[in-house]
């Protein structure tokens, strides 16, 4: 996969990185920024929730809704970082499409302040909406996204819908209508299946705050149709030319699954997947020497008990463990791969460390968007071991 | 937990606030003052809850006891972990451990539960059918932030106290949580809902459901792994729960590297200062010593050495939490049942050291 050429590209103009919770996604997009900002793009970089060192080496103070510049010497390009505030971004939203008496009612609305700040679908919805006013501005030529860390991958793109779904749904209208069309009359028109449903809702919900829901719907009414062209609009977004999703994944069994979850909804809807990146592998510096050749060495030097012997039987032993690892692995990559053929894999080996500086930044962006070429051990790049010979 | 039943200021979030007649005091001080019976297993993404809480099933089903594990995302991670066939909304045995102990599994569907409370607190049964044929029931438990939830709480509580012919159905109960960035929300349900429903039954069940969460028959288990931000997430669930007075149990770090090189040449790895040279030697004489092997054995060394002692420095992070600790391998192999009895055999020391202590 060449994600060099991919960010250098001045045809791509979104990058989202995508994937199931802590497979490295921030630091994947940040990684991709720089390198971008490298190659001369003028590029801004939407992080959802960094780890903090890492946020401020970026200059990103907390809760900081509008992009900063981030020093990065000597790059031809600009970096510029945010982090999203989805309670103020949701804000902002509210107030750009009403009138101020009629924003002051919905921001002090308890149902609307849940909704705000912790409905499920929220951070997504609210990142879909900051990307949209990122692209308008015009002021990037390329804007790369890390998606919330939700259960599930696919959350990132269904929802927007499901939000706007429910906000201008049939089900939410029904509910308060008989708050709107004033009271008993109201009842008469939605009938009597209805009834039943709204005496269910309010026993289990209570009554107060069916109250709060109509009122919020009442003072939100005329915005409805503005949620659900934005959310069309922002999704529209990700299937034009210039948008590339890249999915995130560790060599672990969950991470995995979700990838292949993801590449088979992006394929579905049409939406362009430049790869998956296997983050933090554990590549062996030699495949010459198998696990249990190792082990079997291990004993027998420590058994010589020559100068030295402990340690050369503890350096065996952990090349043992890099190549059952690597194994394990690579057996994973292999599933993966014989059920996506044509999805590039680009497998970034792990640091040491946490990546929470630009230095080390610019380590990880060398492994994503270097050539192609054969690793350390002669296999290709996406190998870790040798392909297996059928 | 009475100011609990009386209906908390719905201003506060927390007990504590409340100045209740609890002494949650206690609950900082020595977690293990009774033995648990609930035990919830949260973590940052990634850091192998599922792992753990299914180890900790088998650890705490040891010598004939029951253990339910209950899975909260809908992911069907436990029916991957225990390899069995996709878990139904029913409680199914996936694993018998010695002395004829045993762990049942059990996947909260969220749709099913909400009929379940129906048919249970009105006798709704049917009408719920006809309404989740309506997209009703869809509707409604994603409506209310919470209340998801509290169904989900409310569930677990009942597996915790459920009695047949007087005795406890389960002597322990392990819940794979949501993670530690959505803990204090899922558990402090009642904090959520009372902003939102001040009345009703929801309410009265959260508040049922917060009395169990607060009380020492329930610790929460934070996992990490000794990486930055993981450690971070740790410090900041623990410093959320305290002041929900939500108990707080053992951290469990995950995929702990374990040192293979001696002692003594740890350091010296870790600063680079080791090559195939000094390892040439003793490699000759197992007849797998060239050159070029050596040279790569040493790099690996130093690697090795060097994620030891990155993991290392966060050990005293970990201390300062100020929690029990346990420590799991990062194992190589796949995770099937004999990796996960392996782990479970750690936690089961764990568990009898913080009893005895």
């Amino acid at each position: 996969m060449d994600l060099g050429g991919l960010i250098a590209d001045s045809d791509t103009r979104i990058v989202v990185c995508c994937g199931s919770g802590g497979v490295g996604k921030t630091t994947t997009s940040a990684a991709l920024a720089l390198a971008a900002a490298e190659a001369g793009r003028r590029v801004v970089v939407l992080t959802i929730d960094p780890a903090r060192r890492l946020a401020q080496s970026l200059g990103l103070k907390e809760l900081d809704n509008e992009p900063r510049p981030v020093d990065v010497p000597g790059a031809p390009g600009e970096l510029h970082a945010m982090m999203l505030d989805m309670k103020r971004t949701f804000d902002d939203v509210v107030v750009a499409h009403s009138t101020p008496e009629r924003a002051e009612q919905i921001l002090a609305n308890p149902f609307y302040q849940a909704l705000s700040s912790s409905f499920a679908g929220t951070q997504e919805y609210m990142a879909m909406e900051k990307l949209g006013q990122l692209r308008a501005t015009e002021r990037w030529d390329l804007i790369i996204v890390d998606t919330p860390p939700s259960r599930s991958a696919l959350d990132f793109l269904d929802a927007p819908n499901r939000m706007s779904r429910f906000l201008d749904g049939t089900m939410i209208r029904l509910l308060t209508a008989p708050a709107r069309a004033g009271g008993r009359a109201g009842m008469r028109l939605v009938g009597a299946g209805f009834m039943v449903f709204s005496r269910i809702i309010s026993k289990i919900l209570g009554g107060q705050l069916l109250r709060d829901i109509s009122a919020f719907v009442a003072a939100l009414d005329t915005m409805f149709g503005g949620f659900r062209e934005r959310a069309t609009q922002t999704y529209e977004l990700l299937r034009r030319p210039g948008t590339w999703f890249v999915v995130v994944a560790t060599p672990e069994p969950d991470a995995l699954r979700e990838a292949s979850y993801f590449v088979d909804r992006l394929s579905t809807e049409g939406m362009p997947l430049a790869g998956l990146v296997l983050n933090r592998t554990h590549p062996p510096a030699t495949t010459a020497l198998s696990a249990t050749r190792a082990e079997a060495a291990a004993e027998a030097v420590a058994e010589s008990g020559g100068k030295d012997a402990k340690l050369a039987a503890g350096a065996l032993r952990v090349h043992a463990e890099r190549m059952a690892l690597a194994t394990r692995e690579q057996r994973l990559e292999d599933r993966f791969t014989s059920a996506h053929p044509q999805v590039p894999v680009r497998t970034v080996p792990a640091a040491a460390g946490d990546v929470h500086d630009l230095a080390g930044l610019r380590v990880m962006g060398a492994e994503l968007t270097g050539p192609d070429g054969d690793a350390a051990t002669g296999t290709p790049r996406t190998r870790v071991l040798p392909a297996r010979r059928g | 937990m009475v100011a609990a039943l009386q209906g908390p200021d719905p201003g506060v979030r927390g007990v504590g606030a409340q100045g209740g007649p609890s002494t949650p005091t206690l609950v900082g001080v020595s977690p293990q003052t009774a033995p648990a019976r609930l035990h919830v297993v949260t973590g940052k993404g990634g850091t192998g809850k599922t792992t753990v809480a299914g180890a900790l099933a088998l650890a705490l089903a040891a010598d004939g006891r029951c253990v339910l594990l209950v899975e909260t995302e809908g992911r069907q991670g436990i029916a991957q972990l225990f390899d069995t066939p996709p878990l139904p909304y029913e409680e199914r045995r996936v694993a018998v451990t010695r002395g004829g102990g045993e762990v049942k599994a059990l996947a909260i569907d969220i749709e099913e539960a909400l009929l379940e409370y129906l048919d249970m607190f009105y006798n709704l049964k049917r009408a719920g059918r006809a309404l989740r044929r309506m997209g009703a029931i869809d509707f409604a438990t994603t409506i209310a932030p919470g209340v998801r939830d509290v169904l989900l709480t409310g569930k677990i509580k009942e597996a915790v106290t459920r009695r047949h012919d007087g005795q406890r159905v389960y002597d322990a109960v392990v819940v794979d949580a949501p993670p530690t960035g959505r803990i204090t929300r899922f558990l402090g349900v009642t904090g959520e809902m009372s902003q939102l429903t001040r009345s009703g039954p929801i309410k009265t069940q959260s508040d049922g459901v917060m009395a169990v969460l607060r009380s020492p028959q329930t610790v929460v288990h934070l996992v990490t792994l000794l990486e930055d931000m993981p450690v971070q997430e740790t410090a900041d669930a623990i410093a959320e729960l305290d002041q929900t007075h939500i108990p707080v149990g053992s951290v469990i770090v995950n995929m702990a590297t374990e040192p293979l090189l001696p002692a003594d040449a740890l350091d010296r790895a870790a600063e680079g200062r080791i090559s195939g040279a000094d390892l040439a030697p003793a490699l000759a004489t197992a007849g797998v010593g060239n050159g070029a092997l050596a040279g790569a054995l040493a790099r690996e060394a130093i690697e090795h050495a060097r994620v030891w002692a990155s993991q290392d420095a966060l050990r005293g992070r970990i201390q300062a939490l100020g929690r029990p600790t346990v420590e799991l391998p990062l194992l190589t192999g796949p995770i099937d049942l004999g990796a996960l009895f392996e782990l479970a055999g750690r936690l089961e020391e764990h568990l009898a050291v913080g009893a005895a202590a």
